[in-house]
This record gives C-alpha cells, sequence and structure tokens, in this order.
C-alpha cells in the first residue's frame, strides 16, 4: 500500500494529531513513515502544511512530488484549495466546511466551494457539527481523520490504535469519544464516494 | 535498543546522548530548536547529568561546548544557520585550536526560508575553517552520523560541522538506536599550549591543521556515508549532496536510478570517487540543497567541466529543491507548478489575538505621529510581524540586535527620535552591546524592549533577560530616570503614549519596557510561578 497526504490547515489549529493518529496507525501496521511538520513562524495563525506518508515499501522523500498526493485533508475549505497542486488528478481534497476567518480579504465562502467542488473527487463535511453531535467541537480533527480513514488502506481497527495512542494517557473516557468522532467522520465522508 | 519515531532533529540529540556527549549547547532557533528541547525532556540526559540549559547567544554556546571539549569531554552545539554567524568567531578559531573531547556543531539551515531571513548554505562555513563536514539524508543517517562524528572528532583532532535542512530537522521517521556508551572521563590537552591561539602557537596549530587536509579527504573516500551506485547508462552521471538524494531516487521505482549516482554524505569531497564519476559520464548533474557549492568546486569558476545544476539553470538558482525539480532537470526540461486558485486568499502568521506587543506598538504609533514615519528599527521576534497590516509600525529587522544599533547610526545620521524595538530575549542575546554603544555616544534614541518573559517566536523557550532588564540597563549606564515599565494592555493606552512621548522628547538614551507576559506561556506553570516570585507583573 502507499498513501501520500498532505494536511491542511491554519496555525493552531491541530493538523499533527491527525498525522500522529495516522502515524501511530502505520506503525502498528509495520509500515514505512515520514512524517514532515511545521515549526517556527507559521504556526502564528499562518496557512500552515504537513505532509504525511505511509507506504509498504521503503520511502525516499520527505516531501510529496507535486501531481502525486493521493489526498489533501484539510481542517478549513480555503486552505485545501492551496495546496492542489501536490494533488494527482483522480486524488480526493476532504475538508471540513467552517471556515477559520482570521483576515480581513477571506474569500465568499460560496466561491472557496464551487472551486472545490471542481474536483470530482471530494468530501465537504461540518467537523464541527459533527463533532459535537458525539464529542465535543474540539474533536473536530478527529472527524477529518475518520473522513479521511475511508481513503487510506489501513484497518479501522489500527486507526483506532493510533488514537489510543495520541489520548491514552488522557483516560479512557475522552480517548472513546475521539475515537466516537473519528468514526462519525468516517460515516459522514461516504455519502461522497 | 530498538525503533523510535523521531524527528531528524531529536534523532541528533538523542545520537548524541548515547554517544555519552556531556553537554549540548544552544540558542533557539528555527529549524534547530527542537535538538536542545528534546535533551531538556529526556530522561536518559537527566540521570547522566548531561548540560541541557539555554545559553545566552550562538557564540557563547559554541564558546562553551568548547570549554567543555577542553575538558575532554564530547559536547554538542546546535543552532539555525544565521546563528553560526553571531558564533563565526568562535567556530573558526575552534578549528585552529582543535579539540580535546569530541565536538559537534550542528548548523540547521533553512532553503526557502520557511522561518529565516535568508538562505545561507553553511557548507561554506565547513569549507571555510577547514573541517570536515558531514551532511545526512535522512533521520536514520543523521543517527549514526553523530556517533562516526564525534569518533573522527576525537581522531583528527578537529570539531566536527553537521549539516541539516529544515526538511529532515522537522520530519519524522523511524530511527535504530544503539546501546549508548559512557561520558568521557575529564581529561586536560596533552599539550598545555593547544588552546592558546597566540601568533606562535596558531601558526604552528593552522599548520597542523592544513597537514591533515589529506585525511580528511582519505576518511571521505572510504566514508560509508560517500557511496558510489553504478548504473549502465553513463549519458549521465548525477552527484547529490545530502537530502537531495531522497528526492532524486523518489522519481524511480524501487528506487533504481539508471543513471551512476555518487552520493555525498561527507566533506570534504572524496576526490577519487569525484574524479570516477566525472571520467566515466558524458555530463554530471550536481543535485544540492542550498548553494551550488559542489557544483561551482567541479565546474570551476569559467564554466569549463560538463557540469549541469543550479549555476546552469538546470535547477532553480534559489529555493528548496524536490523530486519535480530534479526529474526535470535530468531530462532538461523545465518544471513549472499548477498556480493556486485565485480566490484563495494569502494567510500570512500574526500576533496572537492579545499579545502585548500589539498594545506597545498601537501606542507606540500614536506617540510618533506628530514625527512622522521610518523611525522604528525593529528586531527579531514576533514583534516582527508588527510590519505587517494594521500596524506597519516598523522599518527595519535585519539581524538579532541591529535594532538598537541602527537606530543609533539612524540618529548619529541626524534622524532624531529614532526608535529601536527590541524583545527580551533579542537584548540579552546581542542588544547589550549595542545598548553600551549608545550610552558612550549619548544617542538621542529611545529603546523599546518588549517584555514577554520568553523567547516567544520559536516557541516560548526561557529567557535569560527574565527579570533583570531594568538592572542590565542601569548597569551599562542608562540614566535610571529613563527606564521606564509600563503594563501594555488596551486600558492604559494613553498612560503609554504619554509616557512614550515624554521619553522620544529627552535627548539621551531612554529605554522603555512594555512588560507582560505572552498568551501562549500561560500553561507554563514554572515561568507563571517565577514571574510572580520576582513580582514582575505589577500594572
Ligand atoms: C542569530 C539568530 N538566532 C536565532 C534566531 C531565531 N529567532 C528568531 S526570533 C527569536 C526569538 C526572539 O525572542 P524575543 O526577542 O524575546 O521576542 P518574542 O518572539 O518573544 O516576541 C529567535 C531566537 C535568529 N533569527 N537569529
Amino acid at each position: 500500500m502507499k498513501s501520500d497526504i498532505i494536511l491542511a490547515g491554519v496555525g493552531g489549529q491541530g493538523i499533527i494529531s491527525i498525522a500522529a493518529a495516522i502515524g501511530g496507525a502505520a506503525l502498528h501496521e509495520n509500515l514505512h513513515m515520514k512524517q514532515a511538520e511545521v515549526h517556527g513562524m507559521s504556526q502564528r495563525g499562518g496557512a500552515v502544511q504537513s505532509t504525511l506518508r505511509v507506504s509498504s515499501k521503503p520511502i525516499a522523500s520527505d516531501l510529496i512530488a507535486y501531481g502525486s498526493a493521493d489526498m489533501i485533508v484539510s481542517l478549513e475549505p480555503m486552505e485545501s484549495l492551496r495546496y492542489l497542486s501536490y494533488l494527482k488528478p483522480d486524488g480526493w481534497v476532504i475538508t471540513n466546511a467552517v471556515p477559520f476567518v482570521n483576515i480581513t480579504d477571506y474569500p465568499e465562502l460560496e466561491d472557496v466551494y464551487a472551486e472545490i467542488k471542481k474536483r470530482s473527487n471530494h468530501v465537504i463535511i461540518d467537523a464541527e457539527e459533527i463533532a459535537g453531535q458525539v464529542a465535543t467541537k474540539r474533536a473536530a480533527n478527529m472527524v477529518m481523520l475518520g473522513a479521511a480513514s475511508n481513503f487510506i488502506d489501513i484497518p479501522l481497527e489500527s486507526i483506532k490504535e493510533g488514537i489510543r495512542q495520541i489520548f491514552g494517557r488522557k483516560g479512557e473516557e475522552i480517548t472513546n469519544s475521539n475515537i466516537d468522532a473519528m468514526l462519525a467522520g468516517r460515516e459522514a465522508a461516504q455519502k461522497f464516494l | 535498543m530498538g525503533k523510535l519515531l523521531m524527528l531528524g532533529d531529536e534523532a541528533i540529540a538523542q545520537a548524541g546522548l548515547d554517544a555519552g556527549m556531556s553537554g549540548m549547547y544552544a540558542y533557539p532557533g528555527t529549524p534547530s530548536t527542537e535538538i536542545m528541547e528534546y535533551v531538556q525532556k529526556s530522561k536518559q540526559a537527566k540521570e547522566n547529568g548531561v548540560h541541557a540549559k539555554w545559553s545566552a547567544n550562538e557564540k557563547t554556546s559554541m564558546e562553551a561546548a568548547l570549554g567543555m571539549s577542553y575538558a575532554g569531554k564530547r559536547a554538542m552545539c546546535a543552532m539555525k544557520h544565521v546563528g553560526l554567524n553571531v558564533a563565526a568567531d568562535a567556530f573558526i578559531n575552534s578549528a585552529i585550536t582543535g579539540v580535546n573531547g569530541g565536538l559537534i556543531v550542528v548548523s540547521a539551515d533553512d532553503p526557502s526560508m520557511h522561518s529565516s531571513q535568508n538562505e545561507q548554505d553553511n557548507r561554506f562555513y565547513g569549507k571555510f575553517a577547514q573541517i570536515p563536514i558531514l551532511e545526512p539524508a535522512n533521520q536514520q543517517e543523521a543517527y549514526n552520523m553523530v556517533h562516526y562524528g564525534f569518533e573522527i572528532s576525537e581522531k583528527f583532532k578537529v570539531p566536527v560541522l553537521m549539516r541539516i535542512t529544515t526538511r529532515l530537522a522537522h520530519s519524522r521517521s523511524g530511527v535504530e538506536t544503539i546501546t549508548p556508551k559512557a561520558q568521557n572521563e575529564l581529561v586536560l590537552p596533552r599539550d598545555p599550549m593547544q588552546f592558546i591561539l597566540l601568533p606562535s602557537v596558531a601558526r604552528k596549530n593552522y599548520k597542523t591543521l592544513l597537514s591533515n587536509f589529506d585525511n580528511f579527504i582519505s576518511a571521505s573516500e572510504e566514508s560509508q556515508f560517500n557511496e558510489f551506485i553504478d548504473a549502465s547508462d553513463k549519458s549521465l552521471g548525477i552527484i547529490t549532496c545530502g537530502i537531495a538524494y531522497n528526492y532524486l531516487v523518489e522519481n524511480y521505482e524501487d528506487q533504481k536510478v539508471p543513471y551512476p549516482v555518487l552520493r555525498i554524505g561527507q566533506y570534504p569531497l572524496p576526490k577519487a570517487k569525484i574524479k570516477h564519476i566525472m571520467e566515466t559520464c558524458d555530463e554530471v548533474l550536481v543535485v544540492e540543497d542550498g548553494y551550488p557549492m559542489v557544483e561551482e568546486m567541479l565546474k570551476g569558476y569559467l564554466g569549463k567541466e560538463k557540469v549541469r545544476g543550479r549555476l546552469d539553470g538546470s535547477l532553480p538558482r534559489d529555493g528548496e529543491l524536490n523530486p519535480n525539480l530534479v526529474l526535470a532537470a535530468i531530462h532538461k526540461e523545465t518544471f513549472t507548478l499548477d498556480p493556486i486558485p485565485s480566490t484563495v486568499a494569502n494567510r500570512l502568521p500574526a500576533m496572537c489575538k492579545g499579545c502585548g506587543h500589539i498594545d506597545a506598538y498601537v501606542a507606540l504609533n500614536e506617540a510618533l505621529l506628530e514625527h512622522g514615519k521610518g523611525r522604528v528599527f525593529a528586531d527579531i521576534g514576533c514583534y516582527t510581524l508588527g510590519a505587517y497590516e494594521p500596524y506597519q509600525a516598523i522599518s527595519t529587522c535585519v539581524d538579532m540586535g541591529a535594532s538598537i544599533t541602527m537606530a543609533k547610526g539612524a540618529a548619529d545620521a541626524g534622524l532624531v527620535p529614532s526608535v529601536a524595538v527590541i524583545g527580551d530575549s533579542t537584548f540579552t542575546h546581542s542588544g547589550i552591546t549595542g545598548l553600551i554603544d549608545a550610552v558612550i555616544g549619548n544617542s538621542p534614541i529611545t529603546v523599546v524592549i518588549s517584555d514577554n518573559y520568553t523567547t516567544g517566536m520559536t516557541g516560548g523557550q526561557d529567557s535569560a533577560a527574565l527579570g533583570r532588564i531594568e538592572q542590565i540597563c542601569e548597569g551599562v549606564g542608562v540614566d535610571p530616570a529613563h527606564i521606564r515599565v509600563f503594563h501594555p494592555t488596551p486600558a492604559n493606552h494613553d498612560q503609554m503614549v504619554e509616557l512614550l512621548k515624554e521619553e522620544l522628547a529627552y535627548p539621551g538614551v531612554s529605554v522603555v519596557i512594555p512588560r507582560r507576559q505572552c498568551i501562549q506561556t500561560m500553561k507554563n506553570k514554572e515561568l507563571v510561578t517565577k514571574v510572580k516570585e520576582l513580582g514582575l507583573n505589577k500594572k
């Protein structure tokens, strides 16, 4: 298997937890992985991106080549568009529908959605609402992880294991509510398949 | 000892601990910061009493590491690329003194300037100092190279430079570690004159360094990190440096490149291996992240050799490489990127909501209205983001410490009042000496030291200035009547403007200290307690 994933969002939104969960799942499956993070200046409310590569064969580059990513997973709709050049033609854009507006010239939301829908392979879900229904709004990133999990060839059990590794220290309840959020996101995305 | 998922930075730190390093010395700077942070959090480091405190700047960290080496122990010093400019005097001279205990200097370069003011390639510093350089391609190699680096440092009695880039520093991958080694015993240099760089000694030491250069080349020739991988298609040979190897093999099924490849991980360059690939291939493409250092060495200034790379336009002259660019260079094509859809707006980093720097800038902007624009010399830190809208509060940002000295120079030229804006950590990094210049010249400048008790931009590390800024300013001769502290909040706005106006009118050096804790550090209990103990949060 091979999954090249671009994770996108705004500094502070927590894309790293998604990467860590998939990374944990990959290790649990004994797969190779590389995960490039963004530290430093852009963490201050700027656009941030992280790449995650998982494969059954050794991985060379920390960067994903342009035009070859299997999916973009974004916690914010406009940010999902910033990295389209990385996506392969039939790759998936999987994004949260809720905008993060910390700039004065944020575009019309309808235009953003229209641009995303130009890609026939897209998933747009309201991650915060879904998270709020089964856990808390803060678990929106786990909802997005769940949505993405439909497209990653890793057994669901291992994805759960990845989440347990991150939240295990915080106790059973928090771990389970994050797993619930993931499962809800996974289901919500299936109507786009 | 098992496989761990580690950032490149973390692999280097863990390797240092496993190689029996006794001290880690550093000043924060992206992308090097996580090396020290890892050692600070490590149980292994604590149990073995490994030094792990931040230094005031890169020069002091380099010198302390050299001192530890003098005492026979292994030391590591890590910094971002521009930090080596600050540490350069110590670094270059450490090649002349040589070492006693092993010494590795890690330079984390930042091609494409993800978080920096330039993309300088510090391999040139290694070349300049005429010492071995190690440049890993991945996290595992970074780990292995630290062990090897300490060995050759002690074998050749020279410091070793390890050069990494952002991509490796901040990427996580599985790393296999080995059983830790014990630390060195405390032992003085055999030659008591070795570290005394009087001309008579320096001349002798320098000759020793030069005579060692052939040994460095031999080591490179035999090094496992300089591997020649032969292939049948000799129409092209490819030389890759460090991480660039990954961008090459990424393009081929099972990483099998049809052309001969020489991957470089250790310098000086292995002469025989270079000669071989140059002689057996019709053309040679050099792929290196950073400046075209190897390319220019092989090509010569006149460009006589059949060498391609960044200089002839096969690859872009600046910026970080990627697999697409390397493939295009092999096929003599140009790679163009699909543009970002026009609906997408820029989202630049910004100061946090509620940050004290903001209130200080809003007041400063108002206090300066009557004097006009172009008078604020800023420095490097979160407050540099005051350059953007809606504040547009500053006119310069050059290097750490340059705010005070540039304000002084501008005031010397007649731009009065001139204002410097500097953060607390930057002030102790390299602002104090400039303040001494200003005091001696009785320069009519206002120095705003925006104190948030931390090194904010790099993630909230300790600030050496905590609780001692007024003392320092007084100590270097600033009149206590013109050292003034305020609590920057919107409620205090009018009071701040008044105070700033008074100091702007003063025809000598004044220091104004807007003081409020960085909101990102509010969860740092240790800091909150310390601030309380020091009684800093007076409103
Ligand atoms: C020579 C050098 N070393 C390190 C850095 C990295 N760096 C950039 S900003 C900064 C922190 C500045 O802290 P402070 O002055 O307290 O300002 P704050 O970010 O907290 O507002 C550092 C260490 C650099 N740019 N140059």
